[in-house]
């Protein structure tokens, strides 16, 4: 397999790059009246400078005050496994852990994250890439489609096993509520759950 | 979302005097203090909401705030204490069901891991017409333009307490609780301390939907307490939705009774979802004080607690909906083992 990072070029490299393309046309037509944007912009530019402890690791950023934890996560430090959805606390893509408990990224500035213990769904697997046993159990157990909701179902998962709200199938349901799936692959990710419940408590 | 400054809260007071500004701002003062911020940033990414500074007490969480502390007279709840850790408390399991279900039965796992008590019971409306501000007329947005629910599009709205200025329904579950309970409601305020009955924390829109609460801009709700009585024990919330879990409650009831056998002593009785602010169903309490409680007695209780009921084109159903919920909360409660 190419990893296409080594090649110099990646998919995420190509987006970003076309997006300031195509986006500086309708910038450009909008500049009158955006006197309010233009001001944010020399805000956003003083910043504020945070160190935030993510997977065990610091990472010192400049951000302006509303970015969200997110938007951090993803645009600044590359770690784009916390998905956005609706960006506003709606659909659960973009659950993180912060201090152990299911949180939604979108909704947390990053400002507010630090000295908090922040885990995303790259912290999981360990360093010789064995996967959690909560990954696990969603390949064996299929528990997705499109996986765009899965690292958000997946730090949602290991935080109900936690908190105690993995007993039986009807509690990971209710668990699980602010996870949506527009696959609509809820039968195997409660099974996945499921399995992984007993293998955690196993240790 | 606009530009704001962010500041980290580590003194109580000097939060409340940052955040006190001139007594006409309300809700939508310029300075705002934030807890989960689970509708703050909602409403600011929206642009509902535009606070030139955002103040951050969750460090205030480590004093009293964050604390749930349970005696025998009473129960005190932090405004920092976090929905989900409140939801699993044991002896608010135990002994105010009410409270834990209402806690529990709302948002999501996620948000109840974030926001916490105090912001809880001054969530804004879902109202679209206010969350959406391609619409002119909101008269909570923007005072004098005006309601669009009235004549738009109104299945979720309230058929209790509205006005000709507002019909937005209340969407909290945990106030209903607490307003069944007779519960206080301690404040910070620049001035010192303070405390006022729940039942007067929020207001009916009237002519002023803008104005909220009792709240004056600046003050902050640092606890609820919520007295012990042999009703407390046996109390629950029920919630009925569009989908069975993590949506705003349709029609919803807070039921506590103190029994003698069959015989109502007293009851107290709150409705969520169908009200423009958490609404306590006086009449409906008197009719079942002193009577025996069966299913005849629960539909009268009811009855009269919706006869002044207000509908507008798409939430009719509420009034039966309500009814329904509440008689079956009420035969719920009288069922619990305790």
């Amino acid at each position: 397999m190419i990893d296409g990072n080594e090649t110099g070029f990646s998919r995420r490299t190509f987006l970003a790059s076309g997006t300031v393309a195509t986006a500086a046309v309708p910038l450009a037509a909008q500049a009158k009246g955006r006197t309010m944007d233009q001001a944010a912009a020399v805000r956003a530019e003083t910043g504020v400078p945070i160190t935030l402890r993510i997977n065990g690791g610091n990472h010192r950023v400049t951000v302006d005050p509303r970015t969200t934890l997110l938007d951090t996560l993803r645009e600044r430090l590359g770690l784009t496994g916390a998905k956005k959805g609706c960006d506003q606390g709606q659909c659960g893509a973009c659950t993180v852990h912060v201090d152990g408990r299911a949180t939604l990224s979108c909704l947390t500035l990053a400002v507010a994250a630090q000295g908090r213990d922040i885990t995303t769904i790259e912290g999981l697997a360990a360093a010789d890439g064995t996967l959690h046993p909560m990954q696990a159990a969603f390949v064996d157990n299929d528990a997705f489609q499109c996986g765009y909701c899965t690292p958000g179902q997946i730090m949602s998962a290991i935080a109900i096993v936690h908190d105690g709200h993995a007993n039986d199938a009807n509690t990971i349901r209710e668990a699980m509520s602010g996870n949506l799936c527009r696959c609509a692959a809820y039968p195997n990710i409660v099974a996945a759950i499921e399995q992984a419940a007993v293998q955690m408590k196993r240790g | 979302m606009r530009p704001f400054t962010y500041t980290l809260a580590d003194d109580a007071p000097a939060a409340v005097r940052q955040a006190t500004v001139p007594a006409d701002a309300h809700v939508r003062a310029p300075v705002q203090l934030m807890g989960g911020g689970t509708t703050l940033l909602d409403l600011m990414k929206l642009d509902v909401m535009r606070p030139d500074a955002v103040i951050d007490i969750t460090p205030l969480a480590t004093a009293r705030y964050g604390n749930i502390e349970a005696s025998t007279t009473e129960l005190r709840l932090g405004a920092l204490v976090r929905m989900s850790d409140a939801a699993e408390d044991p002896a608010v399991v135990r002994y105010y069901p009410v409270i834990a279900q209402s806690l529990g039965l709302a948002a999501s796992q996620q948000l109840r891991n974030m926001a916490r008590l105090g912001g809880n019971a001054l969530q804004r409306t879902r109202c679209n017409y206010f969350r959406d501000t391609s619409y002119a007329q909101c008269n909570k947005r923007n005072p004098g333009s005006g309601c669009a629910a009235i004549d738009g599009f109104n299945r979720l709205h309230a058929v209790l307490g509205t006005s000709d200025h507002c019909i937005a329904s209340y969407p909290g579950d945990f106030a209903q609780a607490l307003i069944a309970l007779d519960a206080t409601v301690e404040i910070l305020s620049a001035g010192g301390a303070r405390s006022m009955r729940f039942a007067d924390l929020h207001r009916l829109p009237g002519s002023t939907p803008h104005i909220e609460t009792s709240l004056a801009p600046g003050e902050m709700i640092t606890a609820y307490v919520i007295p012990a009585g042999p009703w407390t024990r046996r109390s629950t919330y029920t919630k009925v939705r569009d989908r069975e879990s993590y949506a705003f409650a349709l029609a919803s009831a807070a039921v506590a009774l103190d029994m003698d056998g069959a015989t109502v002593r007293s009851a107290r009785i709150a409705l969520g979802g169908v009200a423009t602010v958490p609404w306590r169903a006086t009449e409906a309490e008197a009719l079942l004080s002193g009577k025996p409680l069966d299913e005849t007695s629960a539909t009268r209780a009811a009855e009269a607690a919706f006869a002044g009921a207000k509908t507008h084109e798409h939430n009719a159903y509420k009034v039966p909906l309500g009814k329904a919920t509440l008689v079956r909360a009420l035969l719920t409660a009288q069922a619990m083992e305790l």
